[in-house]
């Protein structure tokens, strides 16, 4: 029997960012902000897992932590058996040719002053990879990879459409060939007719590098679409995980129903019952014991009030931190 | 004819800017009737918000101008009205919210205070009396504890409860028709749904119309009667919610419909690929001749690109912008090839 962890290529264990609050005349730290409160999840090796949540859970503080664009309070980030926490400078260079990112905002990701040429060129140059006319003819095949054309090699980034930007985001991502992008929230900046464009250029890159994705977005029917694993975060944890097909038909967590009862439905034809969002309760007190869906909860027992609930597996591939199950 | 409480007929709003002359509206026309969700679809740069501002006469003055058209609001030309009779009209009989709540309410004045301005103007009540009706206003948009939040500023509130400050502010004077202009856009999702669910129960109190403006085909999906999608500062069809989604006949509106993932379906692994629709929406200092969807479509005839067509109908209700509606162009070429449902 194979093991499953050789084709695990990502694991966060237990991942904490605290950022501080600072008060007091010597601006020391009062209070802290869990925006990730103890994070674990794994991405195999051409999988596609998608992040959802409402604004402020987390979702984009953890793709930053996974890639270590920021320390992490504690945790660790296992990446091809290593944690990258601890590695060192020299080999964290090394590591960013394996993981790259995608920006949401592809007006504010681009450097204005670099022709679109520059943007893709920089990190092949930076790694030693190639250098004038071969970086030259390489950057073109990354621009003809991404549906670009080579003679917009020499142009700025405010010439190109919003649809165009993000693919001068991607082709930069892939450039240095990884094995891992986080993608964040890669299409709200965009049109819907234009969306369609970009995740099919995703989906088409993923199989032709075996690439794997973090899929952070708080579009549910899109993330539904890529990925093959979703994890809803609420407030700093992961609440609920499970195969798409099957977090779809058969959320479990209070807060993922609630969530997919919410997205309205393109189709008119669809009557779906909607069940009842709690109205006008405040939202959690970001310091307060339990449950963080505590609040907005018609399930609240007294335990969800005491303990966080952990993440447990409750049917193969399906896992939520709920007392209910 | 007299049941629309608003008709505007074919309205024209031009930018002239350095850039050249944009035509941000080019000859939109539509109807509300009393009590009606109308929706409007399109994406960004198409003009849906210029149309609704221009309503209001609310568009900049330079650079934007309203060359041409009509807006009969029960039976009155609202172009042709004064400064101070549109002020009237402003807030009192046809009022907005928009997207962005945080910009739209002003910081330095509580919620209580923008609330009653509008009482006091229009209504002619007393200070204290508007208080009073903002607390009550308040209470009708679901906002807890609201004697104390009445004197709360915008900052200390939440994105959603800034939007239902501005919906207390819109509704206060109970106008006859509500312009909500991507009034979710900024929200999450759930919070989304409480404020859809909210808007369309107050409608139903009030009896009020509302112009919804969006580019979300779900939330048209759920909440309008009829819905007109706009391409390019035009009209490019026109139907009743369930027909426009059930039989679109605008390519536009087809390839729309078909390129959004929807999460109903549960997609095979071999069809992993979204429909796309290919090339960007045209600037509108640089449209294409004749149909201005020509460039993007797949059923481009000749005629498409030298000619733009009219509203044609198709049924009793149902119009869309295309030569395949003619009957000496369609000659069987798209017998229903696009519906995808069996």
């Amino acid at each position: 029997m194979e093991k499953e962890t050789d084709h695990i290529l990502i694991e966060a264990k237990n991942l904490k960012k605290h950022f501080p609050i600072l008060g007091g005349i010597f601006s020391k730290p009062v209070q802290w902000v869990k925006a990730v409160n103890g994070i674990s999840l794994n991405i195999k090796r051409g999988e596609t897992v998608g992040l959802v949540g409402e604004s402020g859970c987390g979702k984009s503080t953890t793709g930053r932590l996974i890639l270590r664009l920021i320390e992490p309070t504690s945790g660790e980030v296992v990446f091809k058996g290593k944690d990258i926490f601890e590695l060192s400078k020299n080999e964290i260079r090394s590591l960013r040719r394996d993981m790259q990112i995608v920006f949401q905002d592809p007006y504010s990701s681009l450097n204005p002053r670099m022709t679109v040429g520059g943007i893709v060129g920089e990190p092949l140059e930076i790694h030693h990879i190639a250098k004038g006319q071969e970086k030259r003819e390489l950057v073109k095949s990354l621009l003809n990879k991404v549906g670009l054309m080579p003679e917009h090699m020499n142009r700025y980034p405010h010439e190109f459409s919003g649809g165009q930007r993000q693919r001068v985001g991607i082709a930069r991502a892939i450039a240095l060939n990884p094995d891992f992008i986080v993608c964040d929230e890669p299409v709200s900046a965009l049109d819907v007719s234009i969306q369609a464009q970009i995740i099919n250029l995703l989906i088409a890159l993923q199989e032709e590098y075996h690439l794997s994705y973090l899929m952070i977005s708080h579009d549910l029917s899109v993330v539904k679409h890529i990925s093959d694993r979703i994890a809803v975060m609420y407030h700093g944890i992961i609440v609920e995980i499970a195969e798409k097909e099957e977090l779809y038909k058969n959320p479990l967590h209070p807060y993922t129903q609630t969530l997919l009862a919410a997205i309205p439905s393109p189709d008119p034809t669809i009557k779906k019952s909607k069940p009842k969002i709690k109205e006008n309760e405040k939202d959690l007190d970001i310091f307060q014991r339990g449950c963080p869906f505590q609040n907005r909860c018609s399930f609240k027992m007294n335990q969800c009030m005491e303990d966080m609930p952990l993440l447990k597996e409750v049917d193969k591939e399906h896992w939520i931190a709920c007392y209910l199950q | 004819m007299n049941d629309f409480l608003l008709n505007i007929k074919n309205l024209k709003t031009y930018f002239y800017t350095s850039d050249g002359l944009g035509k941000a509206v080019d000859g939109i026309s539509l109807s509300l009737k009393k009590g009606e969700t109308l929706g409007i679809v399109g994406e960004s740069g198409c003009g849906k918000t210029v149309t609704a501002l221009s309503i209001l006469k609310l568009i900049p003055d330079p650079p934007a101008k309203i060359v041409e058209g009509e807006i009969l609001f029960e039976g009155r030309d609202i172009l042709k009205l004064s400064d101070p009779e549109v002020r009237e009209i402003r807030g009192n009989e046809i009022s907005m919210i928009f997207q962005e709540p945080m910009t739209s309410l002003n910081p330095v004045f509580t919620i209580g205070n923008q609330i009653s301005e509008v009482l006091t103007l229009h209504q002619g009540l007393k200070k204290k009396d508007a208080v009073d009706k903002s607390i009550e206003m308040l209470k009708l948009v679901g906002i807890p504890e609201a004697e104390r939040r009445v004197n709360e500023y915008p900052h200390q509130l939440s994105g959603g409860m800034r939007q239902r400050v501005m919906i207390a502010i819109a509704l206060a004077c109970h106008p006859k028709i509500l312009i909500a202009d991507e009034p979710t856009t900024a929200l999450d999702v759930t919070i989304q749904a409480q404020i859809l669910e909210l808007l369309l129960n107050l409608k139903k109190d009030f009896g009020t119309a509302v112009i919804l403006i969006t580019h979300d085909l779900g939330i048209i999906a759920e909440t309008a009667q009829r819905v007109i999608v706009i391409y390019a500062g035009r009209v490019a069809e026109e139907a009743e919610t369930k027909e426009l989604f059930l039989n679109p006949q605008h390519p536009y509106t087809q390839e729309l419909l078909k390129s959004i993932p929807k999460i109903e379906s549960s997609q095979k692994k071999e069809n992993r690929y979204l429909h796309e629709i290919k090339g960007a929406v045209p600037s509108i200092f640089q449209l294409p001749s004749g149909c201005k969807f020509h460039p993007r479509c797949p059923y481009v005839m000749d005629i498409c690109k030298t000619q733009e067509p009219d509203l044609l109908k198709n049924g009793e209700r149902h119009l869309a912008r295309c030569w395949l509606l003619n009957k000496e162009y369609s000659n069987g070429k798209r017998n229903g090839s696009y519906l995808d449902r069996g």
